[in-house]
């Protein structure tokens, strides 16, 4: 097998993280981190409570920012543009870049179709579907979030009415509905029963082919049964960033290794 | 002396000692039942007390008003003094009125200043913005009263409904915003968060996820503050000032029931009287609707009803 031509490498990358650093205030919570993403594949990034995982993610679709004293200095390459650089919208990335947080966040006031269709209402008049093409879509997104089943009899029911894992697979289905290219999922089975969490995990299988996905977990087997890369994280550094599969079998850190295996964390 | 008389000795002494502990414990838990349910009544008794007041105005509102509220008080003019009968019509329409020139202008702004709080919470701006409602809040009615004539009165020489509505829009303004603020404050961050991830922009944001959120407990908020201002008289006194005759025109003095009460009740004729306490018992009416009306509002309608 011949190596890949490194055009075709770079055309494969869909984000690529330069470092990186995110302070909140004074405090430095992601250091120096420069890794890239594949498109196409499951990464994940796991490390123990407060090793910045989460906020990292954040950086890529412009969340951090949102909180106030938050800011963040180096790359995130985005499809080859820096997501950071003063011509670009954070609007714009995050509607590129969807998001799935912990909790379900499903939006109170409105209908399972109105709350998958959220995304949609305020695209542009130029891409903004009709309202049939929205209900197309909205079949569409909760079909692909594995809910639409549930739901097809009840889209005007509020969609408090859901479960807690049916509102996660919601929110699912409401970052799909614009088509983004990546999705962040923030530890999306952390508030979730076992039989919830398999089904967000059967559901991450099934995307990949479709959206990259980047997850958050601190749960060490879930990033094993799910992705492809995973990124190992601690005290704000990436300590290791690997295949999925040489990660849990060949840590090249010792850290990692105690990890893994449960030696701490 | 055997050892066997010494454990007798020693069973003797705990046995009294036991009989003595549990006689005493006893005596204490009677006592303490006693002084729990001297509490309990203490407070039911202040509980009580606490809406007497209430009910006695009720009750007495009812012996006096209720035989003069018929269908004729909301429907005609006052009679000149002397005759009998005759209604309130032109004060309930012109408290309508001063209260929808009060909303009008107090609710967008109330609302508003409510959302700026709640989103700049740490502003410097916000902060005093925050404690100077708070004051205006505490405001003595009579004191924004005469503020109100000096301000919107005394310039154009004449009283009108329209300086009457603003005077309690001045009082309603710092009831809503802060009422907006504490139920914008119960919206989750992480709602916020998940608007922002799908790409809306803040104002969107803020606008057509928080506020909508939000809406039922402040939909509740401003109820209560048009019930309040419903009833407010100091200010009115100063600035709509009342009217015995027909008027619908902002820039005339208008009659509002708590004027017209005010008029009445210290008027000599016992007609009048009749019809004070009559006006007393609609507006209480009045207040009580909005008042119950707002409760509704807040179950029925739970925005925030989490799972």
């Amino acid at each position: 097998m011949t190596a890949a031509p490194a055009e075709d490498l770079r055309a494969l990358e869909v984000l690529a993280v330069e470092g990186l650093d995110a302070y909140f205030g004074a405090a430095r919570v992601v250091r120096d981190l420069s890794f890239t993403v594949q498109s196409g594949q499951v990464t994940a990034i796991s490390g123990p409570a407060g090793c910045g995982k989460s906020s990292l993610l954040r950086c890529l679709n412009r969340m951090h920012e949102t909180v106030p004293g938050a800011r963040v200095e180096g790359e995130v390459r985005f499809q080859g543009k820096d997501i950071y650089a003063s011509n670009v919208s954070a609007i714009g990335v995050r509607r590129h870049i969807g998001m799935v947080f912990q909790l379900p966040t499903p939006f109170t006031t409105m209908s399972i179709r109105d709350n998958v269709a959220a995304g949609l209402k305020i695209l542009p008049r130029s891409e903004r579907p009709s309202r049939r093409e929205t209900d197309d879509v909205v079949e569409r997104a909760l079909r692909r979030a594995a809910l639409w089943d549930e739901v097809q009899d009840r889209l005007g029911a509020n969609a408090t009415a859901l479960s807690g894992g049916q509102q996660q697979r919601l929110c699912v289905a409401r970052a799909l509905a614009t088509s983004p290219t990546v999705l962040l999922l923030d530890e999306p089975t952390a508030s979730l029963d076992p039989i919830s969490t398999q089904r967000i995990e059967e559901l991450v299988y099934e995307l990949r082919s479709e959206v990259t996905i980047i997850i958050v977990t601190h749960n060490m087997q879930q990033a094993a049964r799910i992705s492809d890369r995973t990124a190992f994280m601690l005290g704000g550094e990436l300590v290791e960033y690997a295949p999925t599969n040489l990660l849990f079998t060949r840590p090249r850190d010792s850290r990692t290794d105690a990890y893994v295996t449960g030696r701490f964390g | 002396m055997t050892a066997s008389s010494l454990t007798a000795q020693r069973r003797a002494a705990w046995r009294s000692y036991r009989d003595q502990l549990a006689a005493s414990t006893a005596r204490t838990l009677r006592r303490r039942k006693l002084v729990s349910r001297i509490m309990i009544a203490l407070t039911f008794v202040a509980a009580l007390i606490a809406i007497l007041p209430l009910l006695l105005i009720l009750w007495h509102l009812l012996r006096e008003g209720a035989s003069s509220v018929g269908w004729n008080f909301f429907t005609h003019m006052p009679k000149p003094a002397g005759e009998s009968g005759g209604g309130m019509a032109n004060a309930i329409v012109g408290t309508g009125i001063v209260v929808a020139i009060a909303s009008a202008i107090g609710l967008p702004i109330g609302i508003f200043a409510g959302l700026y709080l709640a989103e700049q919470r740490t502003a410097r701006l916000a902060t005093a913005v925050r404690f100077l409602s708070d004051v205006l809040n505490g405001l003595p009615s009579i004191v924004l009263g005469i503020f109100a004539w000096g301000l919107l009165v005394r310039p154009f020489k004449h009283f009108s409904a329209l300086a009457g509505g603003m005077a309690l829009a001045a009082m309603m303004i710092p009831l809503v915003t802060r009422a907006t603020e504490e139920m914008i404050r119960l919206v989750p961050v992480s709602m916020r968060e998940a608007a922002l991830a799908l790409g809306y922009t803040k104002w969107r944001t803020s606008l057509s996820i928080v506020l909508r959120t939000a809406l039922p407990g402040i939909v509740t908020g401003v109820l209560l503050a048009v019930a309040r201002i419903a009833g407010e008289t100091a200010p009115l006194i100063f600035t709509a000032l009342g009217n015995p005759y027909w008027s619908v025109s902002l820039n005339q003095p208008i009659s509002a029931l708590p004027t017209q009460i005010y008029n009445y009740a210290t008027a000599p004729y016992d007609d009048w009287h009749a019809q004070a306490w009559a006006g007393a018992l609609v507006l209480l009416g009045i207040v009580l609707v909005i008042s119950v009306a707002a409760r509704f509002a807040t179950r029925s309608r739970a925005g925030l009803g989490g799972d």
